[in-house]
């Protein structure tokens, strides 16, 4: 990324997208110093070869509006990661607002981690009444109620897959719902962190999440399998190859 | 406040097929919605009947469908002008049942003269198809199609047993595909990915759920065919989007309600009448179903078919 060379991003890119990805996110890290220019040039290296939507992910809010006016919305809308309870997070919500993009609800405050699913829902009905007062339209808001990792924080496990069934109970049609998946096995030994991805990600799944940032093409069987099992998609023998 | 009925909307769409050639083509499928929601959203073409004859003369055919045709369908070429002339029938189907073993067992050559006289001898497309022997099929649909190149017609039908040798004929020729699987959605999408494995385009498919007679298993073939739409349009499968077929004629004209005479069965009245509706009615039930090509036999229930849909399609 610093050297500013597209083959590595593009190939990345291109094998999520053909794994199934229906969007990237491109993370730059906090990126104080050229977060503008390093976003912009992310966002049109990843579209210059797939046609899809990109998640712009860094705390730097000028970069962020950077990369939304370079986004080529013809693929769908681009999405802010994140805004969150901390008030340095709240001019987040202005930018989703003005490019109608769609953002996420990190259920985190300043204060430091929530305790428990309750704790994540009330920060999410908060951020819910906030993206209101900003005209951001709840159908662009996905709460993220924040996986933390099973190696440290083992009964967050459960919290988080409460929440995720709590978040959507917050509205009427219900809230979407997002997570950073990997998170659930930083820590872990190699071997062990697809197995936590993946079978973390299928009760997630089974309590109705909507998107989930993670590896496709570590995760795509599990998601077309639970898919058929939950009857969203037709079973046949070679449903894993469609 | 005026009431406002709800609409469904789905992400996915059926496949729109056309056949035939320069002037003479016939589009089938193409909606977003399911069959004859013409207030919910598009339904751009209306199913579509196709008259069906074969290659020898239909001795096996009940009498009463021998009937109508009984001075042209000596010779299949006579048989195909006096559907698409007189009944003007808007596509034909030539089933090639001579080439079964069990009947006269025509040979692939046979059968591709029998293709290409009748093409010659008319306008209106043409599907081609086998004598459902799996084995022989696979020889006399890979001739048919070559005996009718680049004329768009459907060959079929393809089954999980010889789809390889059939699929890549229809390929080779430029045929659209009749996929057909016995009364099983997860086994009809199966086939389709298995042909569209094959570098088959899926938009040339057409699927074939199995037909089956009202009285003789009609309600399955019914939630086949609506689960295999429901997939189509709610969950955008795009194995399940291809248009449906129901081979009508075949199934009805053997069951016992169009046979038995009025001297048997005299409290089921005219047993000629009683054939044509039970054609009529196992038509339209598949029409409701979701099948946009029907396979039919007798004139007057094709017409009171197409008077339904005349009906349904209207707004």
């Amino acid at each position: 990324m610093l050297n500013r060379d597209k083959g590595p991003i593009q190939d990345i890119a291109t094998t999520q997208w053909k794994a199934g990805a229906g969007m990237i996110d491109a993370n730059i890290g906090p990126a104080e110093d050229s977060g503008e220019s390093l976003m912009e040039w992310m966002v049109t290296t990843i579209q210059e070869i797939v046609p899809l939507p990109i998640c712009l992910d860094t705390t730097n809010y000028k970069a962020i509006e950077a990369g939304l006016n370079v986004h080529n919305k013809e693929w769908g809308k681009p999405m802010i990661n994140s805004t969150s309870n901390d008030p340095e997070r709240f001019p987040m919500l202005e930018l989703a607002a003005k490019y109608n993009a769609k953002i996420i609800g990190l259920t985190v405050g300043k204060g430091g981690l929530p305790a428990d699913a309750e704790e994540r829902a009330a920060i999410a009905a908060e951020i819910m009444g906030r993206s209101m007062e900003y005209g951001v339209p709840l159908e662009n808001v996905y709460l993220d109620p924040l996986v933390l990792q099973i190696a440290t924080s083992q009964d967050h496990a459960l919290k988080v897959i409460k929440a995720v069934r709590m978040f959507q109970d917050l509205n009427d049609p219900p809230m979407k719902t997002v997570v950073g998946l990997s998170n659930i096995s930083n820590g872990c030994p190699k071997q062990l962190r697809p197995i936590v991805n993946n079978y973390f990600l299928s009760l997630l799944m089974y309590e109705g999440l909507t998107a989930a940032i993670a590896d496709p093409q570590e995760i795509v069987p599990t998601v077309k399998t639970i898919n058929v099992i939950l009857g969203k998609t037709l079973y046949a023998h070679s449903y894993l190859e469609m | 406040m005026a009431f406002t009925p709800s609409k469904e909307t789905y992400t996915g769409k059926v496949y729109s097929v056309t056949i035939g050639t320069d002037e003479n083509t016939v589009t089938f499928g193409g909606e977003n919605v399911l069959p004859f929601y013409t207030f919910e959203g598009v339904v751009p073409n209306r199913p579509v009947i196709a008259y069906e004859i074969q290659d020898v003369p239909p001795d096996d055919w009940p009498e009463n469908i021998q009937k109508p045709f009984k001075t042209v369908s000596n010779d299949p070429i006579t048989w195909a002008k006096f559907c698409q002339d007189v009944l003007k029938a808007k596509a034909i189907t030539l089933r090639l049942k001579g080439t079964h073993p069990d009947s006269q067992n025509r040979s692939p050559e046979d059968a591709a003269k029998t293709v290409k006289d009748v093409l010659s001898a008319i306008n209106v497309p043409l599907i081609l198809l086998g004598s459902n022997h799996t084995e022989k099929d696979a020889a006399v649909l890979v001739a048919a199609a070559e005996a009718a190149k680049d004329k768009n017609c459907i060959i079929g039908k393809a089954q999980e047993a010889n789809y390889k040798t059939i699929v890549a004929a229809a390929i080779a020729h430029n045929h659209k595909l009749i996929a057909m699987s016995e009364l099983d959605v997860n086994l009809s999408k199966q086939l389709n990915i298995l042909i569209t494995q094959m570098g088959f385009d899926r938009e040339k498919l057409i699927i074939d759920p199995m037909c089956s007679a009202l009285g003789y298993g009609l309600e399955y073939t019914y939630s086949v065919m609506e689960r295999i739409r429901l997939a189509a349009l709610a969950q955008n499968d795009l194995s399940m989007q291809p248009p449906m077929l129901g081979d009508i004629g075949m199934y009805v004209w053997k069951v016992k309600e169009t046979q038995a005479s009025e001297t048997d069965m005299p409290q089921w009245g005219s047993t000629e009448e009683r054939g044509i509706t039970w054609e009529a009615v196992t038509a339209i039930a598949l029409l409701l179903a979701g099948a946009e090509l029907l396979i039919m036999r007798h004139p007057k229930a094709v017409e009171a078919v197409e008077k339904v849909i005349d009906e349904l399609v209207e707004v």
